[in-house]
């Protein structure tokens, strides 16, 4: 066992892992924080992605250990401390962009990521972005017109139906 | 009417806390002294198991104890839940499903030990140190083949691999046959319905626990039926009456059928928990998915449809091959049976149908519902046989449907079901209309322009939703009831819990039944929560699967909110000090009919509960009551959908342009989630039809076992979705007038996809494509171009 | 996965000192390796993480040249080589996804090599040198077959210098599950001639197709490949794809790599 540090959301946390935890676990097992999911293990869904040093990486592909002294964001982290939503994840509400939940975390930590990379991206860019998440329920319609949406954009031409 | 109510697009208060990390999945469950279990699992399709060494296992670390099926004495087989009869009459050939396996492996993910341990990593290192000999047999794997003279037995105990030979209507048999030898035309295509995989993102998870000082078990689990759960394996499996089983489905990431089924390792699990005296957790990597959820489709058949020289469709006759797996799932016999051959006369006036189905057993993970379940094969089948007899006879596919439309209600069809309303003209009038067909040869030379072959395909559907009347599908073989309940709690300021037998796992319900309950007695949706998902606390209920939950649950919870508010009426005449015939409940408020006297739903709550100036004799206090539905029919939601698709000539690939629906759902609670549930299911189909496919190889390896091989649909992929529910008939026969929608886009959208493709290579010239097995992938459609 | 010692040296000397001992493996971005350690395909005993070793790291122009550290994740190299090599920064930008390009690394890439990765075709039409903590390999001399490349055990990919040519394109035909590359070919022209590399395709890996370059050496156009025989013998034959379509595709995606490099 060897110790690990690092800052997850704001907070410094410290603990004992093995050279084979990985970040996902250490979030999940040895943090309480369970928002972070995990939905495979070739790294290809995505449900397991947080910010580390401000960059997107999924979670269950990074050892623990690899991101000691590192800055750690997850979904947890996202909204204010008094339960506001980030506007990103209230544009997720109102254009009904997730369903089971379960991508949700990762499809929100993505999207944060691409916003702070592009602030207006396209369409295309929204779908390219996002290859690296599966969601399984929404058929992406609804998640892409929330990325828009929380750019700023106008959606209504993409049709469907918003919260009322 | 309450802004929030029937018809309002409400936020879903679900959304909250999955937004936040805050939602609590079965894994996010860690009980105190926890222990986990690795299943060893088949490596080899098909073999007989000569020896189990687990002693170098047992000794490493962390190791709580290995169970193989000599350590699971008393333990039940995995029961199936519906037995089908076949065209003879007889019974089915229904196998032992042992929790681990007895004597043979047969198939890859077949769990041969389970090893339980401190942490699931030891439980995993010890596995790997089981010593399994087993001799290898040969793998059956294809359909035809399993039912050769001579061919290897998946089970050794049954007469060859057929599980059932099933013929629907078979006293229409003879008059089938008679119509085709005498039609006019008669066009024939051979397909497969590809194999799917599931793949809800949250993989399964299972937490047993026993508690030895009250004798109760619990066991947490992703399933979308708890109840059911607690049925199958408190009855069949582990002997455990309801009373001192409890059942907990939490959140649940996702099911689309896959979550159906009672499987093993939730036996397991719960049989551990009490063997240990230790809690005993399971979770499933999703390699370990790929070869132990019960996986979707797989039909290989032949589909003849005979017409009049106008036109006019006079038989249909088909032959299915439907593979089953290696056991039977727990409604696997019922799909491609039931919920398939009853859906064959599709929107359409065919007077004469016959369809043939062989249930196979082969070596391969077992085979159940998945989203739309036996629907999506027949409107595949039915719709690309149409779209391939309307350029058999130069008829336009358009023309050829609204020849042969079902156009007066209710209509009796010949494969058992009546249709209780509908108009197909509508939806597809609706659907053209949006989908600008008028437009399409401009597109399609702006296509050409740019090197692409452009094609437009439309598809109908209908499914039989709302599952089900209990004592239609007691007859047919089910061994349960498809009922479903919900009680209705008003506390004593008003406000009020809603449990519910429905299990949502994505659908809203939490929402949706929420506003059908405030919507009926006047008050915002926010005084209403939704309980679900715990068999200790909910009624008994039947699920959500089928597109049922509103159709059958939410009549459950209309019936139960109506003897709440006639309760409630009687409550408020007695404080009014009028006739009860005269109390009208509007928006919230009990009055007295013709006067300006009334009294709101908050006193009247309260003096239920505070019954001070009560009718004590006559009246009992309190204000909760159960209700149970079942359902007088199917509902049949029904749709025209239009797929506008690129190929690209040079390598094959397709690309969706546009994709149009237009559904009839009948009345629609929550206009966003109906839209919502139809852009997922869409996306399903449209991974069917051009991405998805479960692939064994000749010795029952799957090729496809994981994310790298199976192709899920990913955000680029897939179009802006154009989706329309303005065509609506309202069912006839619940009280909210719904059908269903979680299944449509599924149903609908494959045989679309696939027309359209077609149509886009008749167009460029490929007079020789007539057809294309799906999924359509690149290298498939280039071969299917350059064939000849 | 199996467990194992971790060590994260700061300093190259110390890595490959690490790496000296029985059972060691280095750790790049772990985008391959950690999947496999998963399914336990692979149980090193020691980690030794490349990712703290800052001389690694980094994106270095030169007259003409472009040298990427080895421990360069795909997104750094997507975005510091766009003004320098933009073939190659966009080759970069469409490894994995987002996520995954934020930790994966050239020299991880190279060292594995993926029969499907996308970045040997850059590496090999470019002609690029892999330089390593004991020497430099040119890359006609690297790729050795599908996951075989001309690396001794223990030995670190420092660097990878490219010649940056006049013009170039990679063009991706993605499988469509993994993303990798079905077919993804290198098109890039130099003063000395042309070089074109195939991956995706081959059994035996990246491969530098010859008569392609003679083609193009004649003419650097898109419409010298018609008369070109791409042999099917020896094409990857898997579920996505036969050997004849991925030759077939051989054709038409470096046509369309030539079409996009003449952009």
């Amino acid at each position: 066992m060897a110790k690990v540090s690092m800052k997850i959301n704001g907070q410094v946390v410290t603990g004992e892992v093995e050279g084979r935890t990985l970040l996902v676990q250490f979030l999940r097992e040895g943090q309480g924080l369970t928002g972070t999911h995990v939905g495979c293990d070739t790294s290809q869904c995505g449900a397991c992605v947080v910010h580390v040093d401000g960059q997107a990486v999924k979670s269950c592909t990074l050892l623990a250990l690899e991101a000691e002294g590192a800055d750690v964001r997850t979904i947890e982290g996202m909204a204010a401390p008094d339960g506001t939503l980030s506007p990103l994840q209230q544009a997720f509400q109102d254009h009904h962009g997730l369903q089971c939940g379960f991508c949700t975390p990762g499809m929100v930590m993505s999207a944060a990521a691409l916003l702070a990379e592009n602030p207006r991206p396209t369409e295309t860019e929204v779908r390219h972005y996002l290859e690296g998440n599966i969601c399984r329920c929404t058929g992406y319609h609804n998640i892409v017109k929330a990325v828009l949406a929380a750019s700023g954009q106008d959606v209504s031409r993409f049709g469907g139906i918003a919260a009322e | 009417m309450p802004k929030d109510g029937i018809g309002a697009s409400s936020k879903r208060r679900e959304d909250v806390r999955f937004l936040t990390g805050r939602g609590r999945y079965t894994d996010d469950i860690n009980l105190r002294g926890q222990a986990h279990v690795h299943f060893l699992r088949s490596d080899i399709a098909h073999g007989r198991i000569r020896s189990i060494d687990t002693a170098a296992a047992a000794a490493m670390p962390g190791v709580l104890r290995i169970f193989t099926a000599a350590d699971l004495a008393g333990v039940g087989g995995i029961p199936c839940g519906w037995q089908v009869t076949d065209r003879f009459g007889k019974p089915m050939q229904e196998p032992k499903h042992p929790v681990l396996a007895e004597g043979k492996v047969r198939h890859v993910g077949d769990p041969i030990a389970a090893v339980v341990a401190e942490t699931a990593e030891q439980a995993r290192d010890a596995a790997e140190a089981i010593v399994v000999d087993i001799e290898d047999l040969p793998a059956v794997l294809d359909m035809r083949a399993a039912l050769a003279e001579g061919a290897p037995k998946v089970h050794d105990d049954l007469t060859g691999n057929l599980c059932y030979d099933w013929g629907f209507v078979e006293e229409n048999r003879e008059a089938v046959n008679a119509a085709f030898a005498t039609a006019h035309h008669v066009t024939t295509l051979d397909l497969v319905n590809n194999r799917l995989v599931a793949n809800p993102m949250e993989p399964r998870v299972a937490v047993g626990d026993y508690d030895f000082a009250t004798d109760h078990h619990t066991l947490y689990t992703t399933s979308q039926n708890p109840h059911v759960i607690r049925l199958l394996m408190g009855a069949f499996v582990l002997g455990i009456p309801e009373h001192r089983l409890r059942v907990v489905a939490p959140d649940v990431g996702g099911g689309f059928g896959s979550k159906i089924y009672h499987y093993a390792e939730e036996a397991f699990v719960t049989f551990a928990a009490k063997a240990l005296r230790r809690p005993v957790k399971w979770t499933a990597s999703r390699s370990e998915a790929f070869i132990s959820d019960a996986q979707g489709r797989d039909h290989v058949g032949r589909i003849e449809l005979a017409l009049d020289a106008e036109g006019n469709f006079l038989a249909l006759r088909t032959e299915t091959y439907a593979n089953m797996g290696a056991y039977l799932s727990t409604f696997a016999p019922s799909i491609p049976t039931w919920l398939h051959g009853t859906l064959m006369a599709g929107n359409y006036r065919t007077p004469l149908i016959y369809v043939n189905v062989k249930a196979v057993f082969t070596n391969t993970v077992p085979v159940d519902a998945y989203r739309g379940a036996g629907r999506p094969e027949a409107t595949f089948q039915l719709e690309r046989v149409i779209d391939k007899a309307a350029r058999e006879i130069g008829m336009d596919p358009v023309e050829l449907r609204r020849r042969n439309f079902v156009t007066e209600f209710p209509y009796q069809t010949p494969v058992a079901v009546v249709y209780d309303t509908g108009d197909y003209n509508a939806t597809l009038d609706r659907l053209l209309q949006i989908a600008d067909r008028e437009g399409f040869e401009a597109r399609r030379l702006d296509s050409a322009h740019h090197g692409r072959l452009r094609g437009f395909g439309i598809a109908h559907y209908i499914e039989a939703c709302g599952i089900a009347p209990s004592n239609l599908v007691g007859q047919l073989g089910a061994r349960a009831g498809l009922y479903e309940s919900a009680t209705v709690r008003v506390n004593a300021t008003g406000s009020i819990s809603v449990f519910t037998g429905s299990h949502s796992h994505g659908q809203g319900h939490e929402t949706t039944f929420a506003q059908v309950v405030a919507d009926m007695i006047g008050i915002p949706a926010a005084q209403v929560d939704i309980v679900h998902g715990d068999t200790s606390n909910t009624p008994m209920g039947m699920g959500t699967y089928g597109s049922r939950s509103l159709a059958v649950g939410g009549s459950a919870l209309v019936k139960a909110t109506t003897k709440i508010v006639n309760k409630a009426k009687k409550i408020a005449a007695h404080l009014l000090e009028a006739a009860e015939a005269d109390i009208e409940l509007k928006d919230g408020k009990f009055a007295v009919a013709g006067t300006d006297r009334s009294v709101d739903w908050g006193a009247v709550c309260l003096a239920a509960y505070v019954p001070h100036n009560y009718p004590l004799e006559s009246l009992e206090p309190g204000l909760e009551e159960t209700a149970f539905y079942d359902p007088s029919n199917f509902t049949y939601p029904a749709g025209a959908y239009a797929c506008e698709v690129e190929v690209d000539p040079e390598t094959g690939k397709v690309t969706i342009c546009r994709f149009v629906a237009a559904d009839d759902f009948g009345n629609v609670v929550n206009p966003m989630i109906v839209e919502g549930q139809v852009h997922g299911g869409l996306a399903q189909g449209i991974g069917q039809a051009l991405l998805e496919n479960c692939v064994y190889d000749g010795n029952g390896q799957l090729l496809s076992g994981s994310f790298m091989d199976y192709a899920m649909p990913r955000a680029d992929d897939l179009p802006f979705y154009e989706v329309d529910h303005s065509c609506a008939t309202p069912c006839t026969h619940n009280p909210l007038g719904v059908k269903g929608c979680g299944e449509a886009g599924a149903i609908g959208s494959p045989p679309a996809v696939v027309n359209a493709v077609v149509d886009a290579l008749q167009r460029a010239g490929y007079a020789h494509v007539t057809h294309i097995d799906m999924p359509l992938t690149p290298a498939r459609v280039w071969a299917a171009m350059h064939a000849n | 996965m199996h467990d194992f010692e971790f060590v994260k040296p700061a300093t190259l000397a110390e890595a490959v000192a690490a790496l000296g001992a029985e059972g060691a493996q280095a750790l790049a971005g772990g985008m391959t390796l950690l999947p496999a350690m998963k399914q336990r395909l692979a149980a090193p005993e020691r980690l030794v993480s490349l990712t703290g070793i800052a001389d690694l790291r980094g994106v270095t122009p030169a007259p003409g040249r472009l040298r990427i550290g080895g421990a360069t994740p795909h997104a750094v190299v997507a975005r510091a080589a766009a003004a320098h090599y933009p073939a190659l920064a966009r080759l970069a930008g469409q490894i994995g996804d987002p996520a995954v390009r934020n930790r994966g690394t050239i020299g991880g890439s190279l060292a594995n090599n993926d029969p499907s990765a996308c970045y040997p075709a850059a590496v090999l039409a470019s002609g690029a040198t892999i330089h390593t903590d004991r020497r430099q390999i040119a890359a006609d001399d690297y790729f050795q077959g599908m996951f075989a490349t001309a690396l001794d055990e223990g030995e670190v990919i420092t660097a990878v210098d490219f010649p940056v040519p006049q013009v170039a394109a990679y063009v991706k035909f993605a499988q469509p599950a993994s993303r990798f590359a079905l077919v993804g070919v290198f098109v890039a022209k130099f003063a000395e001639g042309a070089r074109v590399a195939v991956t995706g395709a081959s059994e035996e890996g990246v491969y530098r197709w010859t008569e392609a370059e003679e083609a193009l050496n004649t003419h650097f156009a898109p419409t010298e490949f018609s008369h070109l025989d791409v042999p099917a013998d020896g094409m990857i034959a898997d579920l996505h794809g036969g050997a004849d379509y991925r030759a077939h595709l051989v054709k038409v995606i470096a046509r369309r790599a030539v079409i996009a490099a003449l952009g």
